[in-house]
């Protein structure tokens, strides 16, 4: 007969030893759980935001008892990241993993060979490393540009227009092409100023570069990214008509709102939740596009009663 | 070219970066100048950013929010005195504390009380009658908002107090020689405490500035790192009020040079515009570092008798 201290230590054990199956088991269970990292913030009106809504949404449409996630916002830091991603890959909780930021492309690249079975998401591009388990998205933000920047061809009574970019890279740079080439499309007199602040977060910066394009004559104002707040804020102190994207800044814009590009990543997600309730954990790209749905175009007040 | 560049708007638009910059100096070398380092002024000014926005926000009242800015800097600058002075922690690590404070706390009551950026109505410029209508210069200089001429204001009242004011000898003498000015009967605790006080109500207004006058909106790190460059300025000033002034202009010209230069379309790379704004930050520093004007006593703390 064992020793009652033996025994206690033999009980615990199988506990111990029970309870790691229930962490394995946890995705078991009809919950498909997501985590989410992204550089801004979830309430920036724009590439953080997009993600964050596009979630909620899922989880409207699949209801809070089978879709659960976690999004860690205000992760513009790769460091920071790579630990929370390497989190969440190894607990074995979550069916799908997203690194929402194009800065996180190196870190996936590394990571997701060490965890087979979790599948990953990351964006804005379209190479999935030649992995199994990683899934690409990006947005065809050129094609919303050229129409936001077709309609401020038109409306531009001073033929300027101001353009206020993070840095030219990814889909910033393919909306601020695609608008200049839309504004030329439309009104090849205008004269479409494009200033790259070289940060995706300045807000002073981006505020200013606002002041000095219509210091320059611009009746007309764009830009992409999260420091957009700054020159929405700029745009409705002078009375100067705003187009943006990536999310809808319809609210915080007001009268001189004209009309946003709102990326609506729900789309991507449900074919990849799909496909990986299928058995396929990644390896396949994804493009927002108009046709697709993924971008949709949303009116202003400027435009709307 | 060089009349499309070098217009009055380029020079109107670097008064206005320059204010927050000139706030944060402003108080930082008063502090330095006691012999305190405060690296948390980026906090202190993201702390007081969002309190004059949300003030602003929910009563609009301007003055309000610069008061309850002023009410929070005060404070902010008491917490980082009892840190420094009165428990002698590390001066550089606490700073650091008091900023990533500053940053979580803003985050988090702006996600908590607002939510999403929302814009104000904030500081109207304000013409100085006459002096408004003159070419070129009024435009610049007289024709911005109250927390502007407020800033610039400061200079000559900082320079005039840390120089010809009895309390200014104090401050001056307790950053070159604390045990000195303690033997002539000098609180070295109380100095510390109250130039750490103003430059807390200085940081705070810097970010008021930014969210009530220059920007209209607030944002979760919104200052984006604005008090580590205004500590730096510091140093390029010399520690005088002038060389606060010196910098903050410099600074801020190159960084809306760099804007004009992108908009009128000079065959300058981009990213070379927005890095020279930091070289000559950086060349400045390097010639700052053989000035011999740097308070002896700088980051290290005051104990009667000895350590």
């Amino acid at each position: 007969m064992l020793h009652k201290r033996a025994r206690l230590l033999l009980t615990a054990m199988l506990v111990l030893f029970a309870m790691s199956f229930m962490t394995v088991s946890a995705q078991d269970d009809g919950v498909f759980r997501v985590a989410a990292v992204a550089p801004s913030a979830t309430t920036d009106l724009a590439f953080s935001q997009s993600m964050y809504d596009a979630l909620l949404s899922i989880q409207a449409e699949m209801g809070e008892e089978n879709f659960e996630f976690v999004f860690q916002d205000g992760t513009f830091v790769v460091d920071d990241a790579a630990v929370a991603l390497r989190d969440w890959a190894s607990s074995g909780e979550y069916d799908l993993i997203i690194a929402h930021g194009s800065q996180f492309g190196s870190i996936l690249e590394e990571l997701a060979p060490e965890f087979p079975e979790v599948s990953f998401a990351w964006g804005t591009d379209v190479n999935t490393f030649g992995l199994d388990n990683v899934f690409a998205y990006t947005a065809a933000a050129e094609e919303g540009g050229f129409i936001n920047g077709a309609m401020a061809g038109l409306l531009t009574k001073s033929n300027v227009i101001g353009v206020v970019g993070p840095i030219e890279v990814g889909d910033a740079a393919a909306y601020i092409n695609g608008f200049v080439e839309g504004a030329a499309s439309t009104n090849p007199e205008a004269e479409v100023n494009v200033v790259y602040i070289q940060s995706f977060s300045d807000v002073p910066l981006a505020t200013e570069a606002a002041q000095t394009h219509i210091a320059n004559g611009a009746d007309i104002l764009t830009g992409t990214a999260q420091m957009v707040v700054g020159p929405i804020a700029v745009a409705q102190e002078n009375g100067v008509l705003w187009f943006g994207t990536q999310a809808s800044q319809a609210e915080i814009s007001g009268e001189v709102g004209v009309m946003f590009q709102v990326y609506h990543w729900e789309v991507v997600l449900s074919d990849i939740i799909a496909l990986i309730g299928e058995g396929t954990m990644g390896g396949e790209s994804y493009v927002l596009t108009l046709e697709n749905g993924g971008l949709v175009m949303d009116f202003g007040q400027a435009v709307l009663p | 070219m060089i009349a499309e560049i070098f217009t009055a708007s380029l020079f109107a638009s670097t008064i206005r970066l320059a204010t927050p910059y000139l706030f944060a100096t402003l108080g930082e070398t008063i502090g330095q100048r006691s012999g305190v380092l405060n690296l948390g002024l980026d906090g202190m000014m993201l702390m007081g950013a969002f309190f004059a926005f949300w003030v602003a926000y929910l009563t609009g009242s301007l003055i309000l929010a610069l008061i309850v800015a002023i009410l929070l800097g005060a404070l902010m600058g008491l917490v980082m005195a009892f840190i420094s002075v009165t428990m002698q922690a590390e001066q550089g690590i606490s700073g650091i504390g008091v900023y990533l404070f500053g940053l979580g706390m803003s985050q988090l009551l702006f996600q908590k009380f607002i939510g999403t950026p929302r814009t104000i109505d904030g500081f109207p410029k304000i013409a100085i009658p006459v002096l408004s209508d003159i070419p070129v210069f009024g435009e610049i200089f007289f024709n911005q908002n109250f927390l502007v001429y407020l800033a610039f204001a400061l200079v000559p009242i900082v320079w005039f107090v840390l120089q010809r004011t009895n309390f200014g000898l104090m401050i001056r003498a307790v950053g070159q020689n604390p045990e000195a000015a303690d033997a002539m009967g000098i609180s070295v605790a109380r100095v510390r405490y109250t130039t750490l006080i103003l430059g807390g109500i200085l940081a705070s207004i810097a970010g008021a500035s930014l969210s009530t006058a220059l920007i209209n909106t607030f944002q979760q790190n919104l200052t984006g790192g604005m008090g580590f460059i205004a500590v730096a300025l510091v140093y390029f000033g010399g520690w005088r009020p002038t060389g606060a002034l010196i910098g903050s202009l410099l600074f801020s010209f190159v960084n809306a040079l760099q804007l004009q230069i992108s908009v009128v379309g000079v065959g300058i790379p981009a990213e070379f515009a927005v890095m020279s704004p930091y070289i000559i930050t950086l060349i400045a520093l390097i010639f700052a570092s053989k000035r011999r004007d740097k308070p002896d006593a700088l980051t290290k703390p005051f104990q009667r008798g000895g350590a």
